[in-house]
């Protein structure tokens, strides 16, 4: 096909170029990453199928902007070096993004090809291209590294190697401001290396984009509990002339049912930082142990609540029930997720909600039991509430749950540095343009701020926090 | 990677060991522990930070081998190195003038109630420790506790060394002989620390505890070390190590330490004959 001859008509007619993956049943005894990517043919087979529109509706749909129609050109025109740098001006971490942001709820939401043929889910691809230009570039080993200006002699401090972090780390360092990152944990990535499983995202990745940090001269400072080993005022103190707070979401949200403290009941932060950072699906090689049962209950309908219900499949149980109080539809979790967990063998226990987890005279869990909901009026969220129905009540035989309801705010930085001011949830209160928080000095983005939100959002936070940290060092002016 | 400076046996299977972290030392407070990490493959272990100098950079830490990883950590000598240290962590104690305070010490839980000792008797406090073990070779640090009390009080569950009984007998005693007791400390195994409670309680004297669950991350992050303090579940890393005795689930506790008996045996015995 000589595709620059293409009518919009003939373009929309190339069906959607499906990624190739690993077999469900083979998949779940690995951990290995599930979907292949795309060769050069599906990728530019798939690029085809961009419209080129003039406003492109997608950059909109991104948070970092990213320049779409062109990535995708170079894409088509083979030309890989340009996409990646294209795609590399607004977001450091493509291979990241491509891989678990929620596209059809962010470009391929907005995308032309998608409202024409009236289907989300036949969106260009975008996620995927945006993957595919990434791994060929890792893929010729050396990757092009940004280029530093010349030292200004000022220093920041960023607390958290989680994507906001990382992105502002970037930014900054470009401008030749000297970069440490304190991290509490003794690997740098935050969730995309704790909470995401390798199965969805390669720990590889992660620690080649933190090795380039390195290269571009960042510093990087594992083990470091700010609020702990220095509090914020003390950073200040060793000459530190602008500090970022990146600290996340890592606090988990328990259901406060009886029941909850017993053996074999876990956060799933707990849960996935035993299997992802700490190796335990290799135990007893690695020394993290991890229950390996059989029957597992999961609670929520996130990406979290997936991503433990896969581990646990991965681990070993024979049946994963995924417990979640609202319907399919209602899901938070990322569409291919839930695909890939029912694939696999999940088994979703919809609008079903858990009243109370028993435990055998050893303490451990032995059966949850569970009420039917409805769907009732929508709530503030716009999403319709659940509610009970009496006299419903059920029991499932388990002997692991997990906990998958969410995360509040990391409590460490604002505990020890009253004058961040925080609001009701415990999150950092910012500018919103400036990511400025109430004390001079200090930025803050991603989670700390936002919530529990997405990677993409927590780097577009970063990148303006960037922005505003080096024009305060330049200026001087707060 | 943190350099080991010292390390010695002070019984059959525990020892000590001093640890290059000038960043911590500064800023250790009695009552906070570090999280290291051997190698590459290995499991995060809290361990209590027992003594610390500022101006030599060293943290020492009083480890008793139980298991694969202190095991491997009992191994390394001066010279070498530990991968991962992070620290201080936890709510240090809260250190006042009480007036007179029992610092209960039990097995290796007598490495622990040092510094604390140490910081009560700083700020004032008429110090009486008691020193528990089930045999003689089990009661640590004797020389150094002795220094920071004003009394002290030994026990051994054969008798072969001080009183025969336990701790709770010796804390019976100085409650009989009238001795005025404002606050008890009481750090050692879970069932020691139940036991304390219930007479304390008995007696209303307020009494702190130390709790040892398992953690992995140190940082609220992950609450495995969740426990039921009064009607509150309370993740011990940053709520804690210390709480209220009389209000701690100790079954519950010492349940959930039990989680992982057999894979914690499985890697032992792997090591064993590795
Ligand atoms: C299991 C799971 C799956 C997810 N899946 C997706 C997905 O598919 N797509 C998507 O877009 N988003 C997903 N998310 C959400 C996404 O990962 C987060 O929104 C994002 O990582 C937030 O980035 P951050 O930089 O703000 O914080 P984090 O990634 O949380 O990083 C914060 C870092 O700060 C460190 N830290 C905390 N306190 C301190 C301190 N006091 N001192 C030093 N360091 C500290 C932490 O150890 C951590 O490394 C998922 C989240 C989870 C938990
Ligand atoms: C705040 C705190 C301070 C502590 N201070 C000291 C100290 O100063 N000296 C000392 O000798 N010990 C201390 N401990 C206990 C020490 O952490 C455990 O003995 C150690 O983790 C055992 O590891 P292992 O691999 O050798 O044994 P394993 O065979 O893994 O386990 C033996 C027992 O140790 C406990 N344990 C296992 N894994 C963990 C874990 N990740 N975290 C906590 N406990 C675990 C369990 O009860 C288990 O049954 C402390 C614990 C806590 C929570
Ligand atoms: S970064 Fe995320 S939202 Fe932006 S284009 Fe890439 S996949 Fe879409
Ligand atoms: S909206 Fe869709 S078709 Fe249009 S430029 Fe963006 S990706 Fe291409
Ligand atoms: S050890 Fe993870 S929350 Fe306490």
């Amino acid at each position: 096909m000589e595709e620059k001859k293409l009518t919009p008509k003939e373009r929309l007619k190339i069906p959607s170029q499906v990624m190739p993956e690993q077999d469900p049943r083979e998949r779940i005894h690995n951990v290995d990453e599930v979907p292949y990517g795309y060769d050069e043919e599906l990728a530019r087979t798939e690029a085809m199928r961009c419209l080129q529109c003039k406003k492109a509706p997608c950059v909109k749909g991104c948070p970092v902007e990213i320049d779409i129609p062109g990535f995708i050109q170079s894409i088509l025109d083979g030309n890989y070096r340009a996409s990646i740098n294209t795609i590399k001006l607004t977001n450091i971490l493509p291979a990241v993004c491509g891989r678990v942001c929620p596209q059809e709820e962010q470009c391929q939401m907005t995308c032309v090809v998608g409202k024409s043929l009236k289907d989300v889910a036949k969106a260009v691809q975008i996620g995927k291209l945006e993957r595919f230009a990434a791994d060929w570039e890792m893929a010729q080993g050396e990757t092009e590294m940004p280029e530093v200006k010349s030292p200004t002699e000022k220093r920041v401090a960023i607390v958290g190697s989680g994507p906001a972090g990382l992105t502002v780390a970037a930014d900054v360092r470009r401008e030749g401001h000297e970069v440490t990152i304190f991290e509490a944990l003794h690997k740098p990535g935050g969730v995309l290396i704790y909470g995401i499983p390798e199965f969805r995202l390669p720990k590889q990745i992660v620690m080649r984009e933190v090795e380039n940090l390195e290269k571009m001269g960042v510093e990087l400072k594992t083990n470091m509990v700010i609020g702990k080993v220095y509090t914020i005022d003390e950073l200040f103190e060793e000459g530190f002339d602008a500090v970022f707070v990146g600290t996340g979401a890592g606090l988990p949200l328990f259901m406060h049912i009886p029941g909850e403290n017993l053996n074999g009941v876990y956060s799933a932060n707990e849960y996935l930082t035993r299997a992802n950072l700490m190796q335990a699906y290799s135990f007893p090689e690695t020394d993290t142990p991890i229950a390996r049962t059989k029957n597992v209950a999961v609670f929520g309908g996130g990406n979290v609540a997936m991503d433990s219900a896969r581990t646990a499949l991965r681990l070993g149980a024979e049946n994963v029930y995924l417990v979640y109080r609202r319907s399919r539809a209602e899901m938070p979790a990322r569409v291919e997720e839930v695909e890939h967990a029912v694939e696999e063998g999940v088994q979703l226990h919809l609008l079903q909600n858990p009243v109370r987890i028993i435990g055998d005279e050893n303490g451990w869990v032995k059966a949850i039991e569970c009420i039917k909901m409805e769907l009732g009026e929508p709530d503030d969220s716009g999403r319709r509430r659940p509610v009970p129905i009496k006299n419903s009540e059920f029991m499932i035989d388990v002997d692991t749950c997990i906990v998958a309801i969410g995360n509040a705010s990391n409590p460490l930085v604002p505990n020890t540095t009253p004058d961040i001011a925080t609001n009701k949830w415990g999150n950092i209160v910012t500018d919103s343009e400036t990511l400025k928080t109430s004390k001079k000095g200090v930025f803050a983005g991603g989670d700390i701020v936002l919530g529990a939100a997405t990677v993409i959002l927590a780097m577009g936070q970063g990148r303006k926090a960037a922005v505003a940290i080096n024009e305060y060092l330049a200026s001087g002016v707060w | 990677m943190s350099e080991i400076l010292e390390k010695e046996f002070i019984t059959d299977s525990v020892f000590r060991m001093r640890v290059e972290a000038p960043e911590i030392a500064r800023k250790r407070k009695a009552g906070q522990f570090i999280i290291l990490r051997t190698c590459d493959e290995g499991e995060r272990i809290p361990l209590t930070i027992a003594d610390a100098s500022v101006k030599e950079g060293w943290i020492e830490l009083v480890v008793q081998v139980v298991g694969k990883t202190t095991k491997s950590l009992s191994e390394l000598d001066a010279g070498e190195s530990i991968c991962d240290l992070v620290g201080p962590l936890g709510r240090p104690t809260h250190i006042e003038l009480y007036g007179s305070v029992v610092v209960v010490g039990g097995g290796i839980g007598i490495a622990p109630s040092h510094p604390i000792a140490q910081a009560l008797r700083a700020a004032g406090n008429r110090v009486i420790s008691i020193l528990g073990g089930r045999t003689k070779d089990l009661v640590i640090m004797e020389e150094k506790m002795r220094a920071t009390s004003d009394e002290i009080l030994i026990t051994t569950d054969d008798g072969s060394y001080g009183m025969k009984g336990l701790v709770t007998d010796a804390l019976q005693a100085l409650i009989d002989k009238g001795e005025k007791i404002d606050l008890v400390v009481a750090i050692g195994p879970p069932i020691m620390m139940k036991f304390v409670s219930l007479l304390t309680k008995k007696y209303d004297i307020p009494t702190l505890v130390s709790l040892n669950t398992i953690m992995v991350d140190g940082t609220g992050m992950c609450g495995a070390c969740r426990v039921t303090v009064g009607d509150e579940t309370k993740f011990v890393c940053v709520d804690g190590p210390e709480f209220d005795g009389h209000k701690v689930d100790f079954d519950e506790m010492m349940k959930r330490l039990r989680m992982y008996e057999l894979h914690e045996k499985e890697s032992m015995d792997r090591y064993a004959s590795s």
